[in-house]
């Protein structure tokens, strides 16, 4: 193997730069006694393993299901959220956006990365990159196609800019022929794509 | 400040490119980059606003040639150094070679899911009465504030309808630079896309976004 085989895979090994960057300031914050390394192993397993897109299926499921939840996720959603277990950082000011034959409700944070980590975890690659910052304010339409989402011509799309706290779940439609589902079942529908609203709930037939 | 984060109506940044089954992380490092940037936030000498701007005050090429969480690393060293943590000694020699003040609070493992589940909620009383309601037409301010802020270029000198009064709010522009929490009513305000990106914009296509009081004016 030669040297230069080494560097072209440098991402598989130590000599990674940013892994490098990281472990030095991980090892300058610990010596120093101003970091706990436990408290991250706590934090990266609450995220890789307990707060995701499960929850918001959850609630989303429940809206679906009981209409006074529905009304109550209108009006309070934070706590109709909160009400489910999922609450806390970065879903502390939390507002739903019901699609609608009328109108399809898209997410995005132009300025920075802004997402309801309470109900969908941490986000996507592609939603803290440009140019689903740049592109979803200016043509929504062009950005759907990339996820295979082709909506009517006549569809009102509103496209809500999370340039404050307030942090936005999508209500997806209810898919049709799913009378008499369970909750459980209904939520297995739920997609994280669907609650940032560049998905659609699944069809009952693909789950 | 007109930086490089803000990206709303920028072009030739190519396709969106979503990945199928994205893993949560990518890399080991980005585990730690995440934790390490929540428990230094801990220690509670920098806020949310101030952190964005460390991020987000970057040269075009490097903010837009660096991953997330490359970002991230690049801000938390920023914050890290500005307070006196971690010096440029430290970094370059990549241990620790001069010492730093004993912190307030170190978040330990053990509270880490009381202090997730408790978050940082930025909603706080504002003395006067909200100036405006639901329905009310207004137009945003059109500055260029060298410092942070929360109103995009997109958006600034347009004419929009407030569709729901919020709450009071911390506001970025002035606590992201260590002047003050200065809360003001956050209003959802929408706007028509062809007010924002002309005539040939799609014709069903509506912006929001949320902006504090300062923000506006009656149109």
């Amino acid at each position: 193997m030669s040297h230069d085989h080494d560097h072209d895979h440098h991402h598989d090994n130590e000599l990674d730069p940013m892994a490098a960057r990281v472990r030095a300031l991980e090892t300058i914050l610990t010596s120093k006694g101003l970091i706990d390394p436990a408290a991250i192993d706590v934090i990266v397993d609450t995220y890789e393993t307990k707060v995701g897109p499960r929850n918001g299926a959850r609630v989303v499921a429940r809206a679906w299901t009981d209409p006074a939840f529905a009304d109550w996720l209108r009006q309070d959603a934070t706590a109709a959220i909160a009400s489910l277990g999922f609450a806390g950082r970065q879903g502390e000011h939390m507002q739903a956006a019901f699609n609608t034959d009328d109108t399809h409700n898209l997410v995005v944070c132009t300025l920075c990365s802004c997402y309801p980590w309470a109900v969908l975890g941490l986000p996507p690659v592609w939603y803290k990159a440009p140019p689903y910052r740049s592109r979803a304010v200016i043509d929504p339409r062009g950005v759907l196609e990339e996820f295979g989402v082709t909506l009517p011509a006549t569809r009102k799309i509103r496209v809500w800019d999370s340039t404050a706290e307030l942090r936005y779940l999508v209500v997806p439609q209810r898919p049709a022929g799913t009378e008499g589902w369970s909750e459980d079942r209904l939520a297995g529908l739920v997609t994280r794509d669907s609650m940032i609203g560049t998905g659609l709930a699944l069809e009952p037939e693909s789950a | 400040m007109n930086g490089p984060h803000d990206l709303g109506g920028q072009m030739g940044l190519g396709p969106v490119a979503p990945e199928k089954d994205e893993p949560v992380f990518h890399a080991e490092w980005e585990k730690r980059a995440l934790g390490l940037t929540l428990c230094a936030g801990a220690m509670g000498y920098w806020n949310l606003d101030e952190s964005r701007h460390a991020r987000e005050n970057r040269h075009p090429v490097d903010y837009l040639s660096s991953s997330y969480y490359e970002i991230w690393i690049k801000g938390l060293e920023r914050l890290l150094t500005r307070h006196g943590f971690v010096s440029e000694r430290d970094l370059a020699e990549a241990r620790a070679v001069d010492g730093a003040p004993q912190p307030k609070r170190v978040l330990k493992a053990a509270d880490v899911p009381a202090a997730l589940a408790r978050g940082g909620p930025c909603d706080r009383p504002v003395g006067t009465p909200a100036r405006f309601k639901a329905g009310d037409r207004i137009v945003t301010r059109n500055f260029s504030p060298t410092g942070h802020t929360r109103l995009p270029r997109y958006a600034r000198g347009k004419h929009g309808v407030v569709e729901a009064v919020r709450e009071g709010f911390v506001f970025p522009d002035s606590n992201a630079h260590g002047k003050g929490e200065n809360p003001q009513w956050v209003y959802t305000v929408v706007f028509d896309g062809r007010e924002i990106w002309g005539d040939d914009a799609d014709p069903t296509l509506s912006v929001s976004i949320d902006a504090w009081e300062s923000y506006l004016e009656p149109a």
